[in-house]
């Protein structure tokens, strides 16, 4: 019994929650899919975006809040009357099935057999790019495979909507970026909706429409992958985002989003990314964007340093002790003192409060 | 020293010779004692070298032994595999498993002589049971449940029961749960789980499970001859046996029954292990190993 | 609950759950029905005894001399516990560390004596032992009870010692450890948890073996379970109740020790590892 056809508009979660005890796994959260939106989860492991894909998948009660397809409230349906399609970490491939069982499964809970049933499972296969594995057990079969099966298995029911618990996290680096590109590339294809939970930045933001971060069980930033790549909203989803210098510091001018921040004795430039509050602020710099120049306000003393091919990486640390994480195109060397400087686009200020 | 590299060539150093001891004493009191007996039972007292297994086979009294067993060994095993599997499926989920499973070993621990006399009183005329039943008014008379084939099939349910399902729920745990996930997230409701994913990943250990417990339940003796009628309905074969070795002195005899007690056991292992072809047997997980 | 729970689904958990009720209750009656009778004065046709007495504990242990059974029985048990130890420990290591020709067939053999009941072996072992002329003593009676469980203690052991890194061992060697001082700082200590539970295991299942002991004991070598079964079998010679008081004394002798087993190991341990 399929609850839902493809043909819907929109996905809607409603300020849902999931306690374990007193444990709030999710809380309150609320979101917008459009049809054919690829949606990536996003955060840290026991950020609570797992918890939001069982509770999609109905395989978890909610404790609030309420989950709706267009105007149809779907959070009472069991897993087995939502219809959708999930992947799961580990596959879950049905061991004591044919691959090409497995693929047929939820056609056959349909109540869908014979010949129009067989089409769409080598269909499938087909598309999964593994028409001539059918007839093997899962065992038989490599890890990037079991992957492809599990898609299969999660598509062929044309759901509404397919779920993806980190799929890729049990294969090797060269597997996952195949995956990934193929994932992408079904999805196209297929036209369906897909939220993908993962703790992989690089994924999130190569594969989706819309990246959710989430921490703690709350929802922190809704964004395409450029905004959340330029523009993290608060400083936890920087410092997820890359932005690995996180440095105290003191607001000292403020002039609509321009921000001057003094740090120790040094004073930078940035842009305001949240609404200031006062004057302790964290300033947020990438890596990549912290190099020597001859203006640079942050002066401080190599500690250490590593040729990465094209250019150098290294820390240094200030006289107050703060370490920066920082690239060079010319060479360094531990004990040498530099300046370090940024972009003003490149340096975001963060409030730093409690929250 | 040129025996030692040569052994040693083999992967036998030292540390492999510590698993002679104990291997020479099975040998010695286990293989041995079973060779032995298998001899003696062609040494029969009188009579040629088959004599003891055409007696066997031509007297009713004892060849009627092997009916009466599987008469309970069969319904008591499948009893106790078929309401295992429920009560399994219920349990794996628990949290606090550990006291029901604890209560459950209870009986292994005890052992049948105690779970023998706690049903005689248990279950006699006068016994809770009876009281309880009449106390209800669903019974006018006290019903007979000791000394006839009731009482010993109880206690082989009840001793029986505990291993078979702890057996069956280390089973159980190790299906994958995500199976049933994705599963359910495929569009199978609960029952179509359990038939499509849960039983034919269940099916091998619950042969093996049967064979465990069939041949536990085949040799049942001390409720056979306490809780039961051993001279009648429950004169099962090891009574036979025991008769023939310490009431009859004929070990030659007790031998021969003792070695067709084994066969008999060995048969029915045999063809249940033989239907696994049929069933899946593989790892119960869901993904890479 | 999950939501959405239907009711057949709800029926038949409780149904599932009453089973294991009617199970458990009649189980623990008929445990309390033993040890209200050993305390009972006269008991007929009533719930319970007219009265409560402990009088009948003194004569069962004049009765069955179950000073002297209980002695016999604990050297039994406790020689079993230790040579299954000693002979069982080494050969599981060597099974768990070593690959060698022949491997499958050793673990066959171990295998073996714990599939096949001890009744079915039991009575071409008490022959041997009788022509041996060990049956009827105490050494006999320990022998035919070290047939199980010296496999028993090497199927549990095995998982255990594999389960230990060996380059634990490797480093200690590289440390400079030679084998006994390997075993005493380095195994020993890594091993106990595990020796304990497999001991303990060993130590329940020989105090209520009866089969073996049974077929290969004298008068002079009865241990408990023995002792209770032919007070059973002669019932009707000696009060009901003492005999009763025999039993209870039985069952706190294994209960006590399977309490004290249940802190070291999972309960699922005690079937024995059958699964292949």
């Amino acid at each position: 019994m399929v609850s839902a056809s493809r043909d819907f508009r929109r996905l809607r979660l409603d300020r849902v929650s999931r306690d374990f005890g007193t444990l709030n796994a999710l809380q309150e959260v609320t979101l917008d899919v459009g049809r054919g939106e690829f949606i990536a989860l996003l955060g840290p492991s026991g950020c609570g975006k797992s918890t939001a894909l069982n509770c999609l998948a109905g395989l978890l009660p909610l404790t609030g809040g309420s989950i709706w397809l267009d105007d149809k409230q779907i959070d009472h349906l069991k897993p087995e009357a939502r219809g959708f399609g999930m992947v799961f970490q580990n596959y879950a491939l049905f061991p004591h099935m044919s691959v090409e069982r497995n693929v047929g499964f939820g056609l056959r809970m349909q109540g869908r057999r014979g010949a129009e049933a067989a089409r769409l499972v080598a269909e499938a296969l087909a598309l999964v790019r593994l028409g001539d594995q059918a007839g093997k057990l899962p065992g038989q079969l490599s890890g990037g495979q079991q992957q492809r099966v599990a898609i299969a298995r999660a598509i062929v029911i044309e759901p509404p909507l397919v779920l993806m618990d980190e799929p890729l996290s049990n294969l090797d680096a060269k597997l996952r970026l195949e995956m990934r590109a193929e994932i992408r590339r079904i999805h196209d294809l297929v036209g369906s909706t897909t939220i993908y939970v993962t703790h992989d930045q690089d994924e999130a933001l190569s594969l989706a429409d819309r990246i959710v971060v989430m921490r703690d069980g709350r929802v922190r930033q809704v964004g395409r992958p450029e905004e959340l790549y330029a523009r993290p909203a608060h400083a936890d989803v920087a410092a997820f985002m890359g932005f690995r210098n996180q440095l105290a510091a003191r607001v000292v001018a403020a002039g609509g989003a321009e921000v001057t921040a003094r740090i120790g004795a040094a004073e930078l430039h940035g842009i305001a990314a949240e609404a200031l509050d006062g004057e302790a602020a964290i300033v947020a710099i990438r890596p990549d964007d912290l190099t020597p120049r001859a203006d640079g306000p942050l002066a401080a003393r190599v500690t250490a340093a590593e040729y990465r091919g094209r250019d150098f990486y290294g820390i240094a640390a200030t006289a107050e002790g703060t370490e920066l994480y920082f690239r060079s195109d010319i060479r360094v060397a531990p004990g040498e003192t530099l300046r370090l400087g940024a972009d003003a686009a490149r340096v975001l200020v963060y409030p730093r409060g409690p929250a | 020293m040129p025996l030692r590299l040569a052994l040693s060539r083999r992967g036998i150093d030292g540390v492999t010779l510590l698993v002679l001891p104990a291997a020479l004493f099975v040998v010695a009191l286990f293989v041995y004692p079973f060779l032995y007996g298998l001899v003696l039972s062609l040494q029969p007292k009188a009579g040629g070298w088959l004599a003891n297994y055409a007696k066997f086979f031509s007297d009713p009294f004892l060849y009627g032994t092997i009916g009466k067993t599987l008469w309970l060994a069969v319904p008591a095993t499948l009893l106790n595999i078929l309401l295992s599997i429920p009560v399994a499926m219920r349990v794996r989920r628990m949290h606090r498993q550990r006291l029901l499973t604890a209560i459950l070993v209870l009986p292994i621990t005890l052992g049948t002589v105690l779970i023998a006399e706690g049903l005689l009183l248990y279950l006699g005329p006068q016994g809770w049971l009876n009281r309880a039943l009449m106390g209800f008014g669903l019974v006018s008379h006290p019903i007979r449940l000791v000394h006839n084939y009731w009482g010993v099939f109880i206690s082989l349910f009840i001793s029986g029961f505990p291993f078979t399902f702890l057996l069956t729920l280390s089973y159980v745990s190790g299906i994958d749960p995500s199976l049933e996930r994705a599963a359910s997230t495929l569009g199978a409701d609960t029952r179509s789980r359990f038939r499509h994913i849960v039983l034919p990943l269940l099916a091998q250990g619950l042969a093996i499970n049967f064979c465990l417990s069939f041949v536990q339940t085949f040799s049942v003796f001390p409720s056979a001859v306490l809780l039961g009628a051993p001279a009648g309905v429950t004169r099962v074969i090891s009574i036979a046996a025991y008769t023939a070795a310490f009431e009859q002195y004929d070990y030659s005899m007790a031998s021969a029954i003792a070695m067709i007690m084994g066969f008999s056991q060995l048969i029915i292992v045999a063809a249940v292990l033989g239907a696994r072809v049929l069933v899946y047997r593989g790892p119960a997980g869901g993904g890479k190993g | 609950m999950r939501r959405g729970e239907t009711v057949s689904a709800r029926l038949w958990a409780s149904s599932v759950w009453v089973l294991v009720g009617f199970f458990v209750l009649n189980l623990l009656a008929m445990i309390a029905a033993v040890v209200v009778n050993s305390l009972g004065t006269r008991w007929f046709n009533t719930w319970l005894p007219q009265g409560f007495t402990t009088k009948w504990y003194f004569s069962a242990w004049d009765e069955f001399q179950l000073g002297d059974v209980l002695f016999t029985t604990f050297q039994v048990v406790g020689a079993v516990v230790v040579l299954s130890g000693l002979l069982g420990v080494p050969a599981a290591y060597a099974l768990a560390r070593r690959e060698f020709p022949g491997k499958r067939l050793v673990v066959l053999l171990f295998l073996l004596p714990l599939l096949v009941p001890p009744i079915t072996f039991g009575i071409p072992l008490a022959t041997v032992l009788y022509r041996a002329g060990l049956a009827g003593s105490i050494s006999g009676v320990i022998l035919a009870n070290l047939v199980p469980t010296v496999p028993f203690v090497i199927l549990v052991m095995i998982p255990f010692i594999e389960q230990i890194d060996p380059r634990v061992e490797a480093a200690a060697r590289v440390f400079g450890a030679g084998t006994l001082r390997l075993f005493i700082h380095v195994l020993a200590p890594l091993l106990a948890p595990g020796i304990l539970a497999a001991l303990l295991l060993v130590l329940v299942r020989t105090i209520a073996m009866f089969e073996l002991t049974f077929f290969t004991d004298g008068p002079t070598s009865q241990t408990l379970v023995v002792a209770l079964y032919y007070a059973v079998y002669a019932a009707g010679v000696r009060a009901g109740q003492s005999i009763d008081a025999m039993a209870v004394i039985y069952m706190v002798t294994t209960l006590v020790w399977l309490l004290i087993a249940l802190r070291f190991v999972n309960p699922t341990q005690i079937v024995g590892r059958a699964r292949r």
